[in-house]
């Protein structure tokens, strides 16, 4: 197979072999990695852990002094910064398996749960097994639009996607809401495709799992200071929210700023380990920032390092990025990357744009082109 | 109590109050037991004896009973089996721990060469069916070989602590007298119990016989009245074995066996088989991953992406050795969960699906 791509420069074409080689490179630098992981990764994650558990006492003791505005506002931030912390730098990475090696139950893919309403096992389903699987493949992964926005062209317009960037914004405030139901695929009941069977395990432990979160955010932790009660209800209920808010745009901005391409399943059928790589490269976005914004966005700020190899611990991803970018370069493919304001710009200007009808919308390059057994000559470059 | 950590838990959701406590300090735990090191003796060559305390979850040990303890050595928690050496009956609620650093093991070198007082290991409950009888057998011939001596030992010592009157053989061989862990101690107790008969032999020095019918006829032609405990190297234990076979005295003899797997020269080759044990199910190993070679047997383990990014096949491996497709990394460690679409069993391997 050969790969053939459209960027601002012009089409970039890849032989077979060259595919091949990326992939060569790419296991390498995995294997250097792996070989690497030790007590430093360790006190990594535990360094994050401290800081996430600190900032979560911290919050919930702020609310004490909540009847003062300044002390209530320092609980939310705190509050806000233990979630995010805990569901993507934490959550995230340690269910994807990236601490699986060491070996400690409370850092173990299969035993982790989350500070958010959405079960494990049920996330680890959708995202790590569906989503990370097949990226960004049509018809496979859900994650494209999350079968509620119209986030690519190849999904067909209809007068509902009108209210695309309305559903994307309920979506962002709601967002834990929305991962939770990811699993249920409700477009698919709407559709008749699926039943109340095949969804009633996943409901039971959705319901279980968000009372438990339901109970601790909005019933005990305000019960606990009292009189109170309302005021840290607001502040959990606001934190909630914020890091609703934040973790949207940054995986939005980690696959659907514009230059992220998409594949269909013709093209992506009998996959090789090259070839897999170089979709999750070209459907992958990073956002340029600092260590602090790295740390806070789970280095998913890192999502092209985070989509070629998924279970290496996250603060590999700043390290290995200069060589996988170089890597890109040399191969002449895209590094789709930018600053938060860019990226997160440019996935709104996108969910604006493909609300309206195609015949108002300039066309965008298509993006890659997959010809078996072919040349790049055949399909005109 | 159970019930108020519960109560706190629903503070703590979704991370066990564990996971908080620990943070403050790794003793402080409520439900997971750990174990700090106080003491730590080199007293033989090539062992090293700790003294454990273990937290408050720690319910004691039946004399010849393991315990299973987990260390961080370059990040990574190992977890291994060791006898106490102490009585049943300690009053301090100590462990005490003697562990012979063996040529290739991490675990018992890394203890040997680093362990200091301060340290916190993890620590799971005894087990092990190879222990003495509540009701004490009126004779007893305990026989060990090498690093075998740990739970023959803490039955010798519980024996002597509880004044009892039967007799006992204490049979041991090794390499030579200063590879003996706690050799002052046992002659102390055969100098200070008559009816405790302690026996050092050393083959390898020339001196003394192998083990054989007539040695134990000469030294405890009771023996076969006795409740037989045995513990030592693959040698050893088929020589005692075939002896009690022999003398049809096999339901007498109790044994505890030390499996050390270590991972064969060229771990590429598909040899041994592969036992499925939640399914009763075994296999000749084709090479293929676990995976695969668990479908090819029936069975249907959950799986997602069959490349090793998802973890949804993860399963725990119980015994035995594999390798990682993809890195080549070879795991002998018991009781791990791998992953089975990039894992390939290396010999006999034991998976809990």
């Amino acid at each position: 197979m050969a790969i053939l791509t459209e960027t601002p420069a012009g089409p970039v074409v890849l032989s077979a072999e060259q595919v091949e080689e990326i992939g060569r490179e790419l296991d390498a630098l995995r294997a250097r990695v792996v070989e690497d992981l030790g007590e430093r990764d360790r006190e990594y994650i535990y360094s994050i852990i401290k800081a996430q558990r600190g900032f979560e006492v911290a919050g919930r003791g702020l609310m004490y002094l909540g009847f003062l505005p300044p002390f209530w506002l320092a609980g939310v931030a705190s509050l806000t910064v233990s979630k995010i912390l805990d569901n993507m730098e934490i959550g995230h990475n340690v269910m994807h398996g990236q601490y699986d090696w060491m070996r400690e139950p409370g850092l173990n893919s299969r035993e982790f749960e989350w500070d958010t309403v959405c079960p494990a096992d049920q996330w680890r389903h959708s995202h790590n097994y569906m989503h990370h699987t097949f990226t960004n493949i049509h018809g496979k992964d859900r994650d494209i639009g999350y079968g509620i926005l119209r986030v690519d062209e190849a999904q067909a317009w209809n007068p509902l996607r009108l209210g695309n960037p309305l559903y994307a914004f309920f979506l962002m405030v709601a967002f834990e809401w929305g991962v939770m139901g990811h699993d249920l695929e409700v477009e698919n009941i709407v559709r008749g495709k699926r039943s109340w069977s095949d969804i009633k395990s996943l409901v039971k432990g959705q319901v279980r799992k968000a009372g438990k979160q339901v109970l601790k955010d909005y019933v005990i932790f305000p019960a606990l200071t009292g009189p109170l009660f309302l005021s840290t209800l607001a502040g959990n209920f606001t934190a909630n929210i914020a890091r609703n808010l934040w973790t949207f745009s940054i995986i939005f901005c980690g696959h659907f700023p514009s230059g992220v391409q998409t594949f269909t399943e013709e093209e992506t059928a009998e996959e090789t380990q090259g070839e897999w790589y170089v979709r999750q490269m070209l459907g992958s976005a990073n956002i340029e920032g600092g260590r602090t914004f790295h740390i806070m966005s789970g280095n998913l700020s890192h999502q092209i390092e985070h989509h070629l190899f998924p279970d290496l611990p996250a603060n590999r991803y700043p390290e290995i990025a200069p060589e996988v970018k170089a890597l890109a370069e040399k191969h002449g493919l895209p590094y789709n990357t930018g600053s938060f304001s860019q990226q997160i710009g440019s996935v709104w200007a996108k969910l604006f744009k493909l609300a309206l009808p195609p015949a108002l919308v300039k066309s965008q390059p298509t993006g890659v082109i997959v010809m078996r057994r072919g040349t790049a000559s055949e399909v005109g470059v | 109590m159970v019930g108020l950590i519960d109560l706190v838990e629903r503070l703590t959701t979704p991370h066990p109050l564990d996971r908080y406590l620990e943070l403050v300090r790794p003793t402080l735990t409520l439900r997971q037991m750990r174990a700090e090191i106080t003491h730590v003796r080199r007293s033989a060559v090539g062992s090293v004896t700790l003294t454990l305390r273990p937290t408050r979850q720690w319910t004691g040990h039946l004399a010849g009973q393991y315990v299973q303890i987990g260390v961080v050595i370059d990040g990574v928690r190992h977890t291994r089996c060791y006898s106490p050496v102490n009585t049943q009956t300690r009053r301090d609620r100590h462990i005490e721990l003697t562990i012979k650093a063996h040529p290739h093991g991490l675990v018992s070198n890394y203890l040997h060469e680093n362990a200091i007082p301060g340290m916190v290991v993890d620590l799971a409950p005894a087990a092990g069916v190879f222990h003495l009888p509540e009701q004490r057998p009126d004779r007893i011939v305990l026989i060990t070989g090498g690093s075998g001596i740990t739970p023959a030992l803490s039955m010798l010592r519980t024996l002597a602590t509880e004044g009892y009157q039967g007799r006992v053989l204490f049979l041991h061989y090794n390499r030579s007298p200063e590879w003996v862990p706690h050799r002052a101690e046992l002659q102390a107790l055969a100098l200070a119990h008559t009816n405790f008969r302690v026996e050092m032999l050393y083959p390898e020095l020339g001196q003394d016989p192998n083990f054989s019918y007539d040695e134990l006829e000469r030294l405890a032609p009771w023996f076969a009245a006795a409740q037989t405990y045995l513990c030592g190297p693959p040698g050893l234990m088929k020589a005692v074995r075939t002896v009690y076979e022999a003398e049809q005295l096999s339901d007498r003899l109790h044994l505890e066996e030390f499996v050390l797997t270590v991972a064969p020269a060229d771990p590429a080759t598909a040899e041994g088989s592969v036992t499925f044990s939640g399914s009763d199910i075994t296999t000749e190993n084709t090479g293929a991953s676990l995976l695969e070679q668990a479908e090819s047997a029936g069975l249907t383990p959950a799986y997602g992406c069959r490349m090793g990014i998802c973890f949804t096949c993860t399963a725990v491996k119980r015994s035995g050795c594999t390798r990682n497709l993809r890195t080549g990394e070879v795991d002998a460690d018991p009781d791990q969960p791998i992953q089975l679409c990039i894992n390939a069993p290396v010999g006999d391997v034991d998976i809990a699906i």
